[in-house]
Order: structure tokens, then sequence, then C-alpha cells
């Protein structure tokens, strides 16, 4: 049976934990407003983006003057995997589900004999995947997300990816994150980043009078060309898939902590509520005992 | 009541802009083009430079922008942007600060590529100092 004293202690710690968690709690609400916000801000960007290169790409894909990021290098031997984590931890099963999605993806495309490449976006996601993947992983990103995910930070990210398909690194990028749904629902995402997936009714092989789409497109002038406006607009459509990626992450991020958080304070709460019951019964206990001994001592004499 | 086009500027952090406007002059990549109501369709790119906004047959705002795209219809002006902010918020100071660290970023750019950024900075940091200081 543990003493008053330990007892008292262990209540005493408990009661700082959960000071500690409810306080990263309170911090991880006020984040996850702020992030939400950034993640719903960036939507009509990416809304336009996709509605002016759905009018373009069409037009342009399977011409032999495509751009490479929208074409494809001819090839699909080749993988990166853009894995977006947090550089925190403390946001329960966050970044394992990440982790766990990104090995099946691994899986299934090494059983398909592709070659895979890592590049890394957060330092719980390289540490995850550190185990069984060490080799596979190109580089870790991880100065990002202070506060809020910035579109600058976002840019160095996309950089670097436009980088390595430039120097011919890879044919095939995925990127793996989590969307977030609400505070406690995120849902790990894939998505093709490069080449950019077009659309199938923007496809100009079907028939055309059957689009309406078609026939508006064609009104459309370009300037300088559409090539020479795809040429800038897709690295920026990347960017920009990155940068969305990283936001809707960082609000997962912040909305698991928060769950997280909510449930160890909970626990804790428990946890002080058995401990005071059991630390009171134990003294009362002793006192009964010592009256016992006193009135058996008296009744003695 | 004039006339209207939906005038829209998107950042990606951020919708800037978005309400109807009589004209706006955009700097596209072949020459400033001005969208007035009912403009032909188009796509364009856009340089570095400033966009102003007409409203009550004058200049209402001017907006600088770092390049990006434009999609004009019949019955708005969209602008996509990966930086811009009103003219207003920046002094000649900022900007020829902003110029002075391009141009030392591109003396010490190495790789090609970092090169290749490092100019088209400093063709922005130029498009803005010029826009503030004229």
């Amino acid at each position: 049976m543990a003493s008053l004293k330990d007892l008292r202690n262990r209540i005493s710690s408990v009661k700082s934990t959960r000071k500690i968690t409810s306080a990263m709690k309170m911090v991880a609400a006020s984040r996850l407003r702020k992030a939400q916000e950034a993640a719903e801000n960036s939507r009509p960007f990416a809304e336009r983006m996709d509605r002016m290169l759905g009018t373009l790409a069409g037009s342009v894909v399977g011409t032999p003057g495509a751009p490479r990021l929208l074409a494809g290098t001819g090839d699909d031997r080749r993988h990166l995997i853009v894995v977006v984590s947090s550089n925190r931890g403390l946001c329960g099963g966050l970044n394992s589900a990440t982790a766990r999605n990104t090995r099946a993806l691994i899986r299934e495309l090494q059983a398909d004999g592709k070659e895979v490449a890592l590049l890394c976006v957060g330092r719980k996601g390289r540490d995850a995947l550190k185990r069984d993947h060490a080799s596979l992983i190109s580089d870790t990103l991880e100065d990002f997300g202070r506060h809020v995910i910035t579109y600058a930070e976002a840019e160095v990210v996309a950089q670097r990816v436009l980088d390595m398909f430039e120097a011919g690194d890879f044919d095939v990028c995925t990127l793996v994150y989590n969307r977030f749904r609400s505070a406690i629902s995120q849902i790990v995402t894939r998505q093709q980043l490069i080449p950019f997936p077009v659309p199938e009714t923007a496809n100009e092989n079907q028939p055309l009078d059957a689009t309406g789409d078609a026939a508006q497109r064609a009104l459309y002038e370009f300037e300088p060309s559409e090539e020479g406006i795809l040429d800038d607009l897709l690295p920026l459509n990347v960017k920009t898939q990155v940068f969305r990626a990283m936001t809707e992450n960082y609000a997962s991020e912040q909305g698991a902590r928060m769950t997280a958080m909510d449930n160890a304070s909970r626990n804790a709460s428990d946890m002080i509520d058995d401990l005071t019951l059991q630390y009171n019964r134990t003294r009362q206990a002793m006192i009964t005992k010592e009256l016992i001994e006193i009135i058996s001592g008296a009744e003695a004499l | 009541m004039t006339e209207t086009t939906e005038f829209e500027l998107v950042s990606p952090a951020r919708l800037l802009m978005s309400e109807p406007v009589e004209m706006v002059v955009v700097p596209g990549v072949e020459g400033d083009f001005g969208v007035l109501p009912r403009h032909a369709p188009m796509l364009s790119t856009v340089r570095p430079g400033v966009i102003d906004v007409y409203k009550g047959g004058q200049v209402e705002q001017r907006l600088f922008i770092a390049g990006g795209f434009a999609e004009v219809t019949e019955e708005r002006c969209t602008i996509l942007a990966e930086e811009a902010f009103p003219l207003t918020e920046v002094s000649a100071d900022d900007a020829r600060a902003r110029l002075d660290a391009a141009r030392e970023d591109l003396e010490e750019a190495e790789t090609d590529m970092a090169k290749g950024r490092a100019a088209q900075a400093v063709v922005v940091a130029e498009a803005l100092s010029r826009a503030v200081g004229g």
C-alpha cells in the first residue's frame, strides 16, 4: 500500500502534468483558429488556379511542345514522395498516420518495380520513416511553421522539388499530407504534383461537340501564347499546391494536438480524482487505526 | 449607374480584392492593357508593375504586383499574383532597400538556377522602385 506521502507526491505531479497539457490545448486551439483561417484563405487562389489550368492544359496536352511539368518526362520509373508532417510531436496519431500511408505507398510502388525517393518536410515524418526507409530519404526540410506557414516557406520546398525535377532526379512526384476536415478528423491525402494531372473533361481527345468547355476555350486569347503562359503557370501551380498541402497539414497538426491534449487533460483529471479518493481513504483508515489503538489502550488500564 | 466588371486580385495567402470596378489597367507581358466590362476573354502573363483600378472615372487604387497571371472574361477580371500590395504601403526607402538587397543576392548567387531567381527578384525590385519613385 502506498504511503500518504507517495500519494501526495503523485497527485501533485499529475496536477502539474494536467497544467501543461491544458496549456498546450489552449495554445493549439488559438493556433488552430489562425491556421484554419489561413487554410481557408488559400482556397480562392487554388480554385482560380485550377480554372485557369483547366482552360489551358486541355488545349496543350498531347502536343509535342507541351511543357514537361504537364506532359511528364515520358517515363514513370522514378518516383519522388514529398511527405508533409509536423515539426513537433504530441499531436495524436497525425504523423504516424502519414508515415503509415507513405509506407504503404512505397510498398505499392516498389512492388511495381519503381524507384522511390523521399523528401521529408517536417521532422516527425522523417523520424517515423527513418527506421524502415532511411536509404530512400534524400533530404529533410524542417525550417518552417514557427507560427504559421508563410508562402515563402512553402516556396522554398516547392523550389527544391522543381530544382530536382529540372535536374532529372525523378519522373513523378506525389505529395502526402493531412487534409484538414475538423479538429477531430484529419484525412491523409495523396496528391500527384508532377506531372500535372489533367482533368478528364479538359482533354481534347474527346469529341469537341460534346463539351461546351472546349467551345468556350476556343474563345480565349492568349498572351504571349498557351505554351508561354503554361511555362510560368505550372511552376506557380506546384508552389501553390505545396503551400496548400503545408497549410492544410499545419491546421491538421493544431487540430490533432488540441484533441490529443484535451484527452490527456481529461485523463489527468480522472487520475487525480482516483488518487485523491485513495489518499482520503488511506488517511481515514490511519486515523481510525490510531483511534482504535488509543481506545483499546485506555480500556486495558 | 455605370457598367462594372468584377475585379479579383488573389494571392496564395488570401483574397486581396474582390469588387466591381469600372476599369482596371493591367501590366501584361506584351504591354499594358485596360479591362472594361465585356472585354473579350483572354489569358495573359503579367509582368511586375502597377495595376490601376478605376472607379468613378478616376484611379481609385494603385496596387503593385510582382508578376502573375490575368484571366479576363466578359464579366470579370481575375489576377493571380504571388505577391501584391497597395502602392501606398511602401515608401521609396523600402523599395530602395529591397532593390539593394536583391542586387546583393544576385552578386552572391552561385548556381545558374539561383542566379536566375535572383535576377528575377532584381527585376521585381526595380519595377517597385520605379513605381514608387515615378
